[in-house]
């Protein structure tokens, strides 16, 4: 048996994988570091002179503000064009900005604003709110609800005393939870409805801005969006949607007062279909408009206009015409029309435009050093260039204050040049896919698939070849010359690009040399044109579209269904369901061996149907277990999500906990009835004491921690302390023993029982011993259940060997209990030890949906089990190749169990209670809460993962049954059933097997990572794809990367298993005879 | 003979095929506000009555009907009933299978069972009227063995069957989609692509027959 090539094959097919999704994650999901400061009044910024305040000095220019924001207010919308004389349905309707900003140049200004991608809607609130650039993951510690943690414009007006009053769309009330004096949130959820929110808006915002409760008004509409992605901005309801912004801003406008600012703005543009999210400048170019009736622009106009405003400049401009502190984490430059010059001191307590400038300076200097000593996602080079541009900056400046001479205007425009690069830096960094590395990322992936279906289906060829070293050879070398050419060429190498070449280059080279090496013929294209090939297809294509990403869970309940059934209809098909007819004189003769008895086929296939219908029914009720996406609107969560402690009737608890209770202890009966029955559990051993004992132990454990963490807070007072150590220490004794089991598995896996029967040796060197596999449990059991030979060559050699002193009753001397099932054995107490591990992290409510689990995926074992036994009854096949329907079945019930134990695909929907199981005080790191939350997470994934080397055994395991009904038939001795001894007997076959089934389970799911990676690429101006693509690729590329390091878990463990068989032989047998 | 036997074939289902045409245009005459996706229903039902209509007078007419060995009314009488038995039963088998593969299980019940019903007609109905009431025989059509003995006319029950489940299959698909059409209301998709299928079986069979004559031996009449 070839344990290190089979490894090793594995290892590099995973880091093929991983790099491939390293690359393309590298280049579509762009991270920033969080900075939770808060920039306040007091605050002295570096490099502070004399202790000075920075913020909130002088006088506000404004002391109310109106903020009216109209989502995807293109930059086209809002011009006017007098010569137009066929306008289009989107243009020149609003002509009351033009005609302000014409007509009164010094009280209104229209600027394009330009938004940074993503623009999405939420991105881009965060954007004009905190002042910096959102990313997809902003890394904080409010991963759980959208709430903006970094410091904030809103609040900011809420410390400086500000009462804000915010209408509109919802999305801020989630992200600014208690951040309103008052709000009106109307729903955004539902793209089709195009005048909710928008008539929510115009019934309240007259009697509000009329009253005298506010300071700064938000209103955030959302017809023109919705309108744009349901008819495209070229339709006549774009136009009258704008028709009624126009004429909601001539009415603003007559209502405002002296001392009040109006901004209207939009968060982003969209494209002529009426999506946006992407980085094309119909997406980001929207419009902002400013206007007070007071007048706005005290500097002169000579002043060079900036034509375009970047969305980050609103919130310091905004801050300071306001009288509030910048938020800390704001890199935006605040727009200096709006300031007075030094010279013309017409308001002399307002901020001069240099000194705004200079606070401003100051303030995102601070910020670049804290952001810098957190994360080095900003390149060491050009932090050093910004650091020194910074000290340049304010020597100058500090000695033009000092010498009381003005402003030389060249440090005016220094000042502006570090606000713009500092802004590009990070920009870079942060804002912009990477589409070659993107490129790049897919092209591994789809190499690493095809590289899994060659290797599945010649991994015999590959084995006996040794493709392996010249191709990682070759690779490394490729890694290393690109990277030492952008080394010279560059001056940096970036490790990814290396690691792409490496992982590109050895794809090649395996696959080149392994058509070198395939026999002719060997490898069809129409391999692939198969029912569970063409279902995984399918299910693939279910990743690209939002509405079956939103309802997975019955998307792959529905394909599972249908691949079950598929298999007694194709069996069917074959004619192997039903005995051959009797054979007629039309039939031509050879079709069928007609040795196999009708009762046999008929028994087996009745076996087929009760597993077939055990499967359905497990499918059906795990329905019940699903949780809810807020996409959809009317669906209840299940009610076994619930954690005990928060149902509040008490009978409901009761019923609840019962049947929790149930369930575990069913899941304990379950495996140890299945060890029992094939003789694992028979003697004494290291995995036998954690069959016997801690399996049970911890079983009891995690049912006394369910009591105990459902005890009702108040109801038993005098016992809280006793209570309180409790949730602290079951779950970790259950954890302990687990572990504990886990670790002696792992030292000694054989649960193999030998026993001697007769006398010690009498006569020769060595008694003679004739093993067999049994599973007794009783005499009775014993008689059905002999599996008497195990392995031939023993049996041969130690015949040629002595065979003198056979044993007078004809029976062995030496019985092996358990030797039938010595791999599937500890691997099955593996995943019991496992579950139980996992279902400590989850609601107790879940223990039934992990019996179901059980239960399942015994029936699909089954299954398979029936249908080899069935289809090599009548056609003799050999080898113990796994097809590829139980593969994909396997494969997709992970999917299935990951929905049916309340996880979905979303970020909230993660369960972070998990965290907290024994751990109720909170963690001290990172590390121990994450992997809880990992494994809580991705548990069927883990859990069917490791249990996949089981369908390579299960239909060994299942010998027992056949040959029983088999031999009471035919009379046969069963004395050839050899169960997993098959196995040992042809090494090379088993190699092949293991490493073909290993393969066939990472396509299968490296397959539906390419699916997300593909749908997150091709549909990244998608409206759903920060909601639902990406997510969706993150869990999926996780998932992928948990299940593939846990079947190279169960893979070891059956190498550990064969080592140590290998191990017992070479100690039973005498030297001679081996 | 071939071609007779064909030809006849071909005719036949050129038959059911205008029934269903039939069922579909009829009603808008004699039903107010008659439309497939409105009253859904109605048309399910006015097309599953046609099939079963025209199926049951082909073959009564044709005698495609397997021969009976003993021609009394009694046994006759038990066959009839055997039948409507199987078929009944045959409504109820589907009308699990779809709800277990996610149809609502208590509201729109009828919808589903109307489904049921439709799905029988399409292939229970014909099983029966080929081959009797004789479930063995049902399961040894559907098996590659299953063709070498038989006639055209189980050829033509393999398609058409296999056709119209496997277009009700595909009717859920879009069930799930977000585009508010109403012919995605549940069952309307399903049973419009069953119809589909079994009018794409109707086509597909004498043509497949056709192509792949020289491969088929069945037994001679
Ligand atoms: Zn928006
Ligand atoms: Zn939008």
């Amino acid at each position: 048996m070839k344990r290190l090539p089979i490894l090793l094959l594995l290892l590099w097919l995973c880091s093929v994988f991983y790099v491939g999704i390293f690359l393309f994650v590298g280049g579509f999901l762009l991270v920033r570091l969080e900075v939770n400061r808060t920039s306040s009044c007091a605050d002295v910024l570096p490099p502070g002179t004399s202790g000075n305040r920075d913020f909130c000095l002088k006088e506000p220019r404004f002391r109310r503000a109106v903020i009216l924001i109209v989502d995807a207010l293109k930059a086209d919308f809002a011009r006017y064009d007098p010569r137009n004389t066929l306008p289009r349905p989107f243009e020149n309707k609003l002509p009351v900005l033009d005609e302000m900003a014409s007509s009164r140049p010094s009280h209104a200004r229209l600027y394009t604003f330009r938004a940074d991608p993503p623009t999405t809607t939420m991105q881009r609130i965060k954007g004009f709110t905190t002042g910096s650039l959102p990313t997809f993951i902003d890394v904080g510690n409010n991963f759980a609800s959208s709430a903006i943690l970094e410091d904030n414009l809103v609040r900011q007006l809420g410390q400086a005393g500000k009462r804000v009053v915010f209408m509109g769309d919802d999305t801020w009330v989630s992200l600014f939870p208690g951040g309103f004096h008052r709000s009106l949130p109307f729903p955004s959820f539902n793209v089709k409805d195009l005048h909710t929110v928008d008539n929510g808006i115009l019934q309240n915002i007259f009697p509000i801005l009329e009253g005298n409760d506010w300071d700064v008004l938000i209103a955030h509409f959302l017809g023109v969006d919705h309108c744009g992605h349901r008819f495209g901005p070229d339709h006549p309801a774009m136009a009258e949607k704008l028709t009624q912004m126009d004429g909601v801003f001539r009415s603003v406008i007559q209502r405002l007062q002296n001392d009040t600012l109006l901004v209207v703005l939009g968060d982003h543009g969209m494209t002529d279909t009426g999506d946006h999210g992407g980085e094309s400048q119909k997406e980001t170019d929207a419009a902002l408009f400013l206007y007070s009736s007071s007048g706005l622009l005290l500097a002169p106009s000579s002043q060079v206009e900036p034509e375009v405003v970047p969305q980050t400049d609103l919130v310091p401009t905004l801050a300071l015409l306001l009288g509030v502190p910048i938020p800390y984490s704001s890199m935006g430059q605040v727009l200096l029309p709006l300031f007075p010059l030094n010279t013309t001191l017409g308001v002399p307590l307002a901020l001069s435009q240099e000194e705004a400038l200079w606070i401003n300076v100051k303030q995102v200097n601070r910020f670049l050093e804290t952001y810098s000593n957190m994360a080095t996602d900003i390149p060491a080079d050009s932090l050093w260039h910004l650091r020194a541009h910074f000290s340049q900056l304010s020597s100058q400046y500090l000695s033009s204050v000092h010498t009381g001479t003005p402003l030389p205007p060249a440090l005016v425009v220094s000042m502006q040049e570090y606000l713009s690069s500092v802004r590009e830096t990070c920009r870079a960094s942060w804002a912009r896919f990477n589409p070659v590395k993107m490129a790049c990322g897919l092209l591994v992936l789809c190499g690493a698939c095809a590289v899994c279906y060659v290797l599945s289906e010649l991994s015999s060829v590959v084995l006996r070849a040794g493709v392996l070293k010249p191709a990682v050879l070759g690779g490394l070398a490729a890694g290393l010359a690109v990277a030492a050419v952008r080394l010279f060429a560059l001056g940096s190498a970036e490790a990814s690009w290396g690691l792409g070449a490496a992982a590109l280059g050895s794809e090649l080279l395996f696959l080149w040399r392994t058509w070198r090496a395939c026999p002719r013929g060997r490898l069809s294209p129409r391999g692939l044109l198969t029912a569970p090939l063409l279902l995984l297809l399918l299910r693939c294509a279910s990743l690209l579209s939002d509405s079956y990403i939103i309802s997975e869970g019955r998307v792959v309940t529905f394909l599972l269904f249908t691949l079950g059934v598929y298999v007694p209809v194709c069996l069917n098909w074959d004619g192997f369901l039903v005995p051959a007819p009797p054979a007629d004189a039309q039939k031509p003769p050879g079709l069928h061996s007609p040795t196999v008895p009708p009762s046999t086929v008929r028994r087996e296939s009745t076996f087929l149907l009760v597993c077939l219908s055990v499967l359905v029914s497990c499918l059906y009720l795990s329905l019940s277990f699903h949780n809810c996406r807020e996409e959809q609107g009317s669906c209840q969560p299940s009610a076994f999500l619930m954690p005990l402690s928060r149902l509040q009737d008490s009978r409901v608890r009761n019923v609840h906990y019962v049947l929790s209770l149930v369930a575990l202890s069913a899941w304990a009966f379950l495996l140890h009835h299945w060890l029992r029955h094939y003789g694992n559990l028979n003697g004494s051993g290291v995995a036998r004491f954690s069959a016997r004992c801690l399996l049970p132990l911890a079983s009891v454990c995690m049912g006394l921690h369910w009591a105990v963490s459902a005890a009702p807070e108040d109801s038993f007072r005098n016992l809280a302390e006793l209570i309180g150590l409790a949730r602290v220490v079951m779950p970790r004794v259950s954890f302990g023993l687990l572990g504990l089991g886990l670790l002696l598995l792992w030292l000694d896996p054989l649960m193999v029982y030998l026993k001697s029967r007769g006398p010690p040796s009498s006569g020769g060197p060595m008694p003679p011993p004739r093993y067999r596999a049994s599973t007794g449990i009783s005499p009775q059991a014993e008689l059905h259940h002999l599996v008497p030979q195990l392995y031939q060559r023993i049996r041969q050699s130690l015949e040629d060997g002595s065979a003198l002193g056979a044993e007078s009753d004809g029976r062995p001397a030496v019985e092996a209990y358990g030797l039938g099932t010595v791999y599937s054995a500890p691997l099955v107490l593996l995943c019991g030890l496992l579950g139980l591990m996992l279902l400590l992290l989850h609601p107790e409510g879940m223990a039934l949906a992990f019996l179901m689990l059980l239960l399942q995926a015994t029936a699909l074992l089954h299954l398979h089990a029936s249908t080899c036994t069935l289809s090599s009854l009548q056609s003799h096949s050999s080898g113990f190749s796994v097809p590829w329907t139980p593969v994909v079945l396997w494969s997709l019930a992970a999917s299935q169990f990951f929905h049916a134990t309340g996880h979905l695909p979303t970020f909230p929907s993660i369960q972070w209670g998990a965290a907290f199981v024994g751990f109720p005080q909170g963690h001290a790191g990172t590390v121990l809460p994450a992997s809880l939350v990992t494994l809580n997470t991705f548990t069927s994934h883990i859990l069917f993962a490791v249990a996949c080397p089981l369908l390579l055994f299960w239909p060994l395991v299942c010998e027992v049954r056949r040959t029983r009904s088999g031999r009471s038939v035919a009379g046969e001795d069963g004395d050839d059933v050899a169960m997993e001894m098959k196995l040992r007997e042809n090494p090379q076959q088993f190699s092949s097997a293991l490493l073909q089934l290993a393969v066939r389970y990472l396509l299968v799911s490296g397959a539906q990572v390419l699916a997300s990676v593909c749908a997150a690429a091709f549909l990244r101006r998608h409206l759903m794809v920060w909601k639902v693509f990406a997510p969706k690729l993150m869990f999926e590329a996780s998932a992928f990367v948990v299940s593939s390091v846990f079947l190279l878990f169960g893979i070891a463990l059956v190498l550990r298993v064969d080592v140590a068989v290998a191990c017992l032989f070479h100690r039973l047998l005498p030297e001679n005879s081996r | 003979m071939w071609d007779v036997e064909i030809r006849g074939m071909t005719s036949a289902h050129a038959i059911i095929a205008a029934s269903i045409f039939m069922a579909t245009v009829i009603p808008v005459v004699l039903v107010d506000n008659f439309s497939v996706y409105g009253t859904h229903l109605v048309w399910l039902y006015s097309v599953a009555c046609s099939v079963a209509v025209v199926n049951i007078a082909v073959f009564w007419l044709l005698g495609i009907s397997p021969p009976t060995k003993k021609n009394t009314l009694n046994y006759k009488l038990s066959r009839l009933i055997r039948s409507c038995v199987y078929f009944v039963l045959s409504c109820l088998f589907f009308h699990a299978v779809v709800v277990l593969y996610g149809a609502p299980l208590i509201e729109s019940a009828l919808e589903t069972f109307s489904l049921a019903v439709l799905l029988s007609t399409l292939t229970t109905l014909r099983c029966l009227c080929i081959l009797g009431p004789n479930v063995q025989a049902w399961i040894r059509v559907f098996s590659r063995d299953g063709w070498v003995a038989m006639s055209v006319w189980d050829t033509s029950l393999q398609i058409t069957s296999s056709c119209s489940i496997v277009g009700a299959w595909f009717g859920a698909f879009p069930i799930p989609l977000d585009w508010d059409r109403p012919w995605q209301v549940w069952p309307i998709s399903c049973s419009l692509g069953a119809t589909g299928g079994f009018l794409t079986g109707l086509l597909a069979a004498p043509l497949w027959i056709r192509w792949h004559r020289k491969q088929l031996t069945y037994k001679l009449k």
